[in-house]
């Protein structure tokens, strides 16, 4: 038939929609991706929300402050009342006479009982008693305290800070050298004989419930190396730290074996027609190729070493201790949110900066993942050639 | 680096021997009892069609085919008297003396000045003056000097087709090796690179041994002094490549070379 017959041209006016299911389905899949991105706001907004007067100053902790007497209710104004019962302005308002006289009661009865210190006077929950050491009654010098259940409610997040640090640090110096190691064994020099179960053996230790690895970094591992190490403390940033790395070897081993093996095989053998040895052209030809996907290997690694709750909750042995030794007892952010936000009061002080400590925690991952990304771009880039 | 006895010596002319040579990949037999000498400072073509082995062949003098799975090599090859598929051989001596240059342009994702500097430092070359003078030597032998001399550390990918492929000749022939092995050089480049690379050729066989495989008739009747015919594994014809495009003795390469078949 030749290109001049009208039938078979008449065919193309079809609309432009002519498969409206198709266009349906697109535009769902589309909704339900947005929704994830909608949902990781949202998530972010509301832990933001609860920390904001931790990160506004606004919250005090000070376990004796001035009262007001019942009988003033009605010579302070509405709102410097409601300032001093630390409610919600719509709670506030929907409060009658009777209620609030109640509250104020309430709180001249907790006065009477604050403790006379003169620690009882400061407000715990503000930036710079948060941060900055602070002597404590009792104590001889500045000291870093995370005590939030006493009656006066230390509140300084130094101490896990570094513990979260230094568990994370020992996770990555134990995981990513070795998941590097065994990405590049696997990759470029086992046979495929072997390569076929060693990838999915090592992976498999991602099947393995935190809970699980907490467990046995508890009852063996603890044990185990205090026995090899013979130090003091049983439980400790170095055995969570060890039992964090078997969490994250599978993270960074994966994406860096698929970084490793994505690099054309006509690099190595480049250097191997040149005379380099399998372990020379894995070294120094095919790992820097790879750098941008390790790089991001490692980021991921942190990032979940950072984040992850079960392991270091059970093996770090939850001793709030200030200090960068590894082998005493330590407590993490997350393990420290997880402990402690179901006995926090509702909206309380303690609540919020576990809030805040929340909202910290998704701030850095964040930061991480993003410098990861722009880190890796560049390097891609530099490996391309591009300025 | 262990440095062999095995180490061809450089005062007997490398001169290749193979005797008896069969390859199978698995079950699969590549080679069946190839049979050939080549001379010194010449250009050897291979020619013949896709998966007659001729490849396959190339890669038995460096023995990169040690790299594939499944791979078995009976018979010997011998160059300059050193049998190098005896089990005394250091495959990294070997490949320092046999170079290579691929199909598709290979150069490193690194510098123009490091893609040839790798190599020297793999076989032991640390002073820095000394490196240098080798990478401007061989780049001047590739006929790459006067286009790169002035980004020597830029990257070597954002160099075009032709002059990545003539960085993998002068990276090959920096650590002064005696032969080397060309596989379809110049099949991914455009005719102007194409005619530089051939330009290339003929004036590196005053130095070294070259084997070249070659899916191009003109390309080996141009460049070639000697050409062997391989077809389904089995060398059916060798001879002076005059003979072999003029006048060949066989029915199988006339029908090739004439364009009949492959």
């Amino acid at each position: 038939m030749s290109a001049g017959d009208s039938d078979n041209w008449a065919g193309i006016h079809r609309g432009r929609r002519t498969a409206p299911g198709e266009w349906l389905a697109e535009k769902a899949i589309f909704l339900i991706s947005l929704s994830a991105i909608i949902l990781v706001f949202l998530i972010f907004a509301f832990i933001l929300r609860e920390s904001l007067p931790i990160f506004l100053g606004t919250m005090n902790s000070s376990a004796s402050r001035k009262v007001i007497q019942p009988s003033e209710m009605h010579t302070i104004s509405r709102e410097a009342l409601r300032a001093y019962l630390e409610m919600p302005a719509g709670e506030f308002a929907e409060m009658d006479d009777e209620t609030l006289k109640l509250m104020m009661e309430v709180k001249l009865e907790a006065a009477a009982e604050a403790p006379e210190d003169k620690d009882a006077k400061v407000n715990t929950a503000s930036w710079s008693l948060m941060l900055k050491p602070h002597q404590w009654t009792g104590y001889d010098k500045p000291e870093y305290i995370w005590q939030p259940v006493s009656e006066i409610h230390k509140y300084n997040l130094i101490p896990l800070l570094v513990g979260t640090l230094k568990t994370t640090l020992v996770a990555m110096l134990f995981a990513v050298p070795l998941s590097l190691l065994a990405a590049i064994y696997v990759s470029q020099l086992a046979s495929a004989r072997h390569r076929e179960w060693l990838k999915p053996a090592i992976e498999m230790l991602s099947g393995i419930p935190s809970v699980v690895l907490g467990f046995f970094a508890l009852i063996v591992m603890a044990t185990v190396l205090q026995k090899v190490f013979g130090y003091q403390s049983r439980l400790n940033a170095f055995v969570a730290g060890i039992a964090l790395g078997l969490a994250i070897i599978p993270v960074v081993f994966s994406i860096s074996e698929d970084a490793l093996t994505s690099v054309p095989p006509s690099y190595p053998q480049a250097a191997l027609a040149l005379g380099a040895s399998r372990w020379q052209a894995a070294w120094q030809v095919v790992l820097p190729a790879a750098m941008p996907g390790v790089f991001a290997a490692t980021v991921l690694g942190f990032g979940r070493a950072i984040g992850e709750t079960m392991i270091v909750l059970m093996a770090s042995g939850n001793a709030s201790i200030m200090g960068w030794d590894i082998l005493d007892s330590t407590r993490t952010i997350t393990a420290t949110i997880a402990a402690e936000l179901a006995e926090a009061v509702f909206g309380g002080h303690h609540y919020r900066i576990l809030f805040a400590l929340g909202t910290m925690l998704f701030a850095v991952s964040f930061l991480t993942n993003l410098a990861g990304d722009l880190i890796t771009h560049r390097l891609k880039k530099q490996l391309e050639g591009k300025p | 680096m262990p440095s062999s006895n095995t180490k061809p010596q450089n005062s007997s002319p490398p001169v290749i021997d193979v005797r008896d040579l069969d390859l199978y990949y698995g079950l699969n037999q590549a080679l069946k009892e190839i049979n050939i000498t080549l001379q010194e400072k010449q250009v050897t073509a291979f020619i013949g069609p896709s998966g007659c082995g001729k490849s396959t062949l190339l890669r038995c003098f460096n023995r990169m085919n040690d790299l594939i799975d499944g791979v078995r090599v009976s018979g010997s090859i011998r160059i300059a008297g050193h049998n190098i598929y005896d089990r005394s051989v250091d495959v990294i001596e070997l490949r320092k003396l046999v170079g290579m240059v691929f199909q598709k342009s290979n150069p490193f994702p690194k510098s123009i000045h490091e893609n040839i500097a790798y190599g020297l430092r793999l076989h032991g070359m640390k002073s820095r003056s000394e490196i240098d003078d080798v990478v401007e030597s061989s780049l001047r032998s590739a006929a790459l000097w006067d286009e790169v001399k002035d980004r020597l550390h830029a990257s070597a990918l954002v160099l075009s087709g032709g002059q990545q492929q003539r960085l993998c000749i002068a990276r090959a022939i920096a650590i002064r090796p005696e032969i080397i092995l060309m596989d379809e050089p110049a099949s991914a480049l455009d005719p102007i690179a194409t005619a530089k690379i051939e330009e290339l050729i003929l004036e590196l066989k005053k130095r070294f041994t070259i084997l070249i495989v070659t899916h191009n008739m003109q390309q080996a009747a141009r460049i070639s002094d000697r050409t062997a015919f391989f077809y389904l594994g089995e060398l059916i014809e060798y001879d002076t490549t005059s003979k072999i495009f003029t006048n060949p003795g066989r029915k199988q390469t006339e029908d090739y070379v004439t364009g009949r078949f492959g």
